[in-house]
């Protein structure tokens, strides 16, 4: 059962969170000579017991933020608040017990596992550096970690490698699992496993949220997923969210450019639909974090594109017509039916339509 | 929470799982030992070590047995009517004797502590230094791993042999002093592999994993990352034990390891060429031991390595197969 | 690129630094001892040891002595020092030696890598076959033996029995004949060093060129090669050789700069003026201006190969650059 503490209150908390890598050159002494800015003034609430899922393309910033949440890295700046506790500027050994309520689960399920321990000895790592088992106890809790999360208790001695990728992603939620953490941050836990063992791992993430009363930031790339497992959810561009919802508003009606443009790359089952959807390809590539574009990051992509866009950083903050968990931030948010242009699907839809009329 | 009150919650035990129950994962080092059982040579090399060793450690019986010591100078029965060395078969002299009347076996099972004790001594102090250092500078990074690599590098830049017989000259000549010596000169190479080996790993996610459960940096670099460095580590050592053996030789040799009368088959050996070539078992037995001991620990190293090459394991399925048949 | 050859320099001079130091202060300044008396070697007297006070300054303090040192030692002056035994420059003592190391480390080199590539090529090509094991036998041979004792054998072997039994082909320890002498005698006098140090070398070499030679075999380009239908022969000595020298060439360059620097164990056993054996002698004789002087100068070889060798692999292969 979840901690007696009124329910859907702020865990996580991040306020203008900012992570930069800076590039160092130099023959002897590095100077710094610019900076990756991987995430740059982000805020981000997590409340107790939801699962918030966080999209966006690779590079946008997602893993990265994902990580400085979790206090990996140090932040560059910014605030991030945990069950109460300030933990932006905290050593690493400061940090310490405060890891025993947020956890991870990685992407990898090859690399996550040290290949040359058991997998006993890798669910019960976390109990042994707090110090909470020992010796027989902690094996006993390990297996009871196994059953939960559907492996053969019996396995305790073997290694990773004798272990399937699904398998290798139970041991980790195991391993995320020991510290009985409040928050558990998941690093596109699926995306390195195939389709149908994804599934199991989803509906294993999800009996788990009701049995140990966890919350969930779920990070993916794929948007049918996240529909599935969200109850909000936040979409990353360039190191910032450019629109943060409910799942259903999101999905029905997506008020940023960006989140259209998605949206409609995604596969859709209907063929019929699939082939009469407007399909929004988004011109050019995605710019460089080294050198992010001026005003709103999008703007050298986005259709709907004006002078001030180039400018004006737009805030991300609630759109006339939505509900007041709905922000976007964009200066022209996309309204109800509009349909956005794009350069390209305007010649594809030419062609196609010079196709149609030739074959018949 | 206690969980036994909570159902499994994955109704699904996963179809991939294999049938067979209570197979225990088998760690490198078992694995590593299937394979050897099954090298030839590698049994062979390991046996000849060991009664090299068993030499060593018996030659005060040697010793008890013919009656004389390593460095007695037995002039009335060592040597014939002119003064000059007996050859071998003489009566109590089984491998001859040298100039001083010396008994040539006693000397060379004496000689054989020397190798085997500064070879394998030499190389476990390096591999220690080697193995911490390139931890502590591969995990770490940053100006640590500046001055560590660099110190490792400059080492390795040393034109050895000179600086080794420098040193030895300066502070003279004695068995801790050369011991030390060829552990300096070796500890680089060791450290130059871990390091590199301690940066590749430091990347991999189950270090982040490890960081993000709160693990301390010790525990990460001795319990996580030190067990996927074991396997080249004892590859290198293997292999550079015959390199100090050589070592102490050639040191000896010049008169700067260890010094006469403690005999050395490197010291024996520039003996022999005092006295010119038709004394022939000066030289025939210390450098027949020195070679056959040098080439066991080598052929033992190689053995090793392809052992813990996953990438050989078709000849040793095949080498399997072949003792199966043959006991079925 | 030049930041790279810049970097590499600058710590190469820092390593000879601390090698210079480091005699320095073995030699120099070890408490208790009289440098005097340790520069004037054997032949003491009262005066000669207030002259050599006074000329080295060993009445000054250490540092200031060392200062001098480093002086001394620029490249404008490059004095470094006299021997004691006999008088003579160091610098000129280095100049007759060096001729030697030279001779024997071209020759060598030349034997070792003809020998120790097509070794190695042929056991890559047929690997498992009577070849490859004919070629780790060579190869174990030559790692476990310590030239002292290969170099005995084949004096013994080639020189003595031949010599006894009337066959005198091999002249004797100790001759040697310049190469503006008489080149055919060089030639002559250092074959027996020559194949002495060039086999013991060649089988580290067969060792990498086969490990080497055979990675870049399993390369998915070398596939692709082989089913464009090349020939065997073209793939490996055209397409695979090529990548897989670069370690090769690397190793090369610090074995020659180590020769050059003094084979002290050939040169010992052959008898051969060269660097190895002056500092061994100096050493014997506590002779300390030549000992620092051939030891820096074997160091500088060393530490000059490895620049050279380092800019060199970068310019084979650009991921260095890149880096």
């Amino acid at each position: 059962m979840p901690d007696a503490t009124a329910p859907g209150d702020v865990l996580l908390r991040g306020e203008g969170i900012v992570k930069w890598f800076p590039i160092k050159q130099g023959i002897f002494f590095k100077r710094t000579v610019g900076n990756i800015q991987a995430v740059d003034d982000v805020t981000l609430e997590v409340r107790r017991g939801e699962t918030v899922g966080l999209v966006g393309e690779t590079g946008c910033g997602k893993s990265t933020l994902a990580r400085s949440v979790m206090r990996l890295y140090p932040l560059t700046a910014g605030k991030l608040t945990f069950d109460g506790a300030d933990l932006s500027t905290l050593s690493r050994s400061e940090m310490r017990p405060y890891r025993r309520g947020m956890q991870m689960i990685f992407q990898d399920p090859y690399g996550s596992l040290n290949p040359r321990r058991r997998v006993g000895s890798i669910i019960g790592d976390p109990l042994a550096i707090h110090n909470i088992a020992d010796g027989a106890d902690r094996k006993k809790q390990v297996q009871e970690l196994m059953e939960v999360v559907g492996l053969n208790p019996e396995h305790y001695n073997r290694f990773p490698a004798e272990f399937s990728g699904g398998q290798r992603q139970r041991i980790g939620v195991a391993r995320a699992l020991a510290l009985r953490p409040k928050l558990i941050v998941c690093d596109e836990p699926v995306s390195a496993l195939d389709v149908s063992i994804q599934a199991q791992i989803i509906n294993l993430l999800e009996d788990l949220q009701g049995e140990f009363g966890l919350t969930y930031l779920f990070i993916a790339h794929d948007l049918a997923v996240v529909q599935h497992v969200s109850d909000r959810v936040a979409v990353m561009y360039l190191g910032k969210i450019v629109e943060v919802a409910e799942v259903k508003d999101l999905y029905s009606a997506p008020r940023h450019p960006y989140t259209t443009a998605l949206l409609s790359a995604s596969v859709v089952a209907d063929p019929d639909k699939a082939r009469t959807r407007d399909r929004i390809i988004l011109s050019g590539d995605v710019p460089s974090p080294i050198n992010p574009p001026s005003g709103c990051r999008f703007h050298t992509r986005c259709p709907k594109a004006q002078p001030v866009c180039s400018v004006e950083e737009p805030p991300l903050v609630q759109r006339e017509g939505d509900s007041a968990s709905h922000l976007t931030a964009c200066h022209f948010p996309v309204a109800q039916g509009e349909k956005l242009a794009s350069h390209k699907a305007t010649i594809l839809h030419a062609v196609e339509g010079f196709l149609a009329e030739a074959s018949t | 929470m206690s969980l036994t009150t909570v159902q499994p919650v994955s109704s699904e035990v996963l179809p991939e799982e294999p049938a067979v129950k209570g197979i225990e994962g088998r760690t490198p080092l078992q694995l590593v030992f299937a394979r050897l059982r099954t090298d030839r040579v590698a049994i062979a090399s390991v046996v000849i070590i060991l009664l090299i060793a068993l030499i060593a450690i018996g030659a005060p019986i040697f010793a008890a047995i013919t009656g004389h010591g390593p460095t007695d100078a037995n002039v009335d029965t060592g040597t014939d009517i002119n003064g000059q060395p007996l050859p071998p078969g003489s009566p109590g002299y089984l491998l001859g004797t040298d100039n001083l009347g010396r008994d040539i076996l006693v000397r060379i099972a004496f000689g054989a502590r020397i190798s085997l004790l500064v070879g394998v001594l030499a190389t476990a102090i390096a591999t220690l230094f080697g193995v911490v250092m390139g931890l502590f500078a591969g995990y770490f990074g940053g100006w640590l791993d500046s001055i560590l690599a660099r110190i490792m590098d400059v080492v390795l830049s040393f034109p050895y042999v000179l600086f080794a017989i420098v040193l030895v000259s300066v502070f003279g000549s004695s068995i801790p002093l050369t011991i030390l010596v060829i552990a300096f000169f070796s500890f680089a190479a060791i450290g130059r592999i871990v390091r590199g080996q301690a940066l590749s790993q430091r990347e991999k996610e189950y270090v982040e994993a490890a960081h993000s459960l709160g693990a301390g940096n010790l525990r990460i670099m001795f319990v996580d990352i030190l067990p996927n460095l074991v396997a080249p580590v004892i590859v290198l050592a293997t292999l550079l034990i015959p390199t100090a053996i050589i070592f102490e030789a050639t040191l000896s040799f010049l008169g700067l390891g260890v010094v006469p009368p403690t005999p050395s088959w490197g010291n024996m050996l520039s003996d022999a060429e005092t006295v010119g070539f038709q004394a022939w078992w000066f030289y025939i037995f210390p450098m027949f031991f020195l070679l056959i001991t040098t080439l066991a620990f080598n052929l033992l190293g190689d053995a090793v390595r392809d052992a813990l090459d996953p990438r050989t394991e078709r000849i040793f399925a095949g080498r399997r197969k072949k003792a199966k048949v043959a006991t079925a | 690129m030049i930041r790279f050859l810049i970097r590499r320099i600058v710590l190469g001079l820092i390593t000879l630094w601390v090698i210079v130091t480091l005699v320095f202060f073995l030699y120099y300044a070890r408490p208790g001892v009289d440098p005097a008396r340790e520069l004037a070697g054997r032949a003491v007297t009262p005066q000669l040891l207030k002259n050599l006070d006074k000329e080295y300054g060993f009445d000054k303090p250490v540092i200031v002595q060392y200062w001098n040192y480093l002086q001394r030692l620029e490249p404008w002056h490059f004095n470094l020092g006299t021997s004691n035994t006999d008088r003579l420059p160091v610098t000129q003592i280095i100049a007759e030696a060096v001729p030697i190391d030279i001779s024997l480390a071209v020759g060598s080199a030349i034997l070792w890598m003809a020998l120790g590539i097509s070794v190695g090529v042929l056991a890559a090509r047929r690997p498992r076959s009577l070849w490859d094991r004919g070629a780790t036998v060579f190869v174990l041979t030559g790692v476990s033996m310590p030239t002292f004792i290969l170099g005995l054998l084949l004096l013994y072997v080639l020189y003595y029995l031949l010599t006894i039994h009337g066959v005198p082909i091999f002249p004797k320890p100790g001759s040697w004949t310049p190469f503006t002498q008489n080149p055919l005698e060089w030639a002559h006098d250092l074959i027996l060093p020559w194949v002495t140090l060039a086999l013991i070398t060649a089988a580290t070499y067969s060792r990498l060129t086969r490990s080497s030679l055979l990675e870049t075999l399993g390369e998915d380009y070398i596939r692709t090669a082989r089913a464009k239908g090349l020939s065997e022969r073209r793939v490996v000595y055209r397409h695979a050789l090529r990548s897989s020298l670069t370690p090769i060439i690397t190793q090369f360059g610090i074995d020659l700069a180590t020769v050059m620097g003094g084979a002290i164990i050939t040169e010992t056993i052959f008898g051969l003026p060269g660097l190895g054996q002056r500092v061994v002698q100096a050493i014997g004789v506590e002779d300390l201006p030549v000992v620092i002087g051939i030891v820096l100068v074997a160091s500088f070889f060393v530490v000059a190969a490895n620049i050279v060798v380092d800019a060199l692999y970068a310019v084979l292969d650009p991921r260095v650059r890149v880096s």
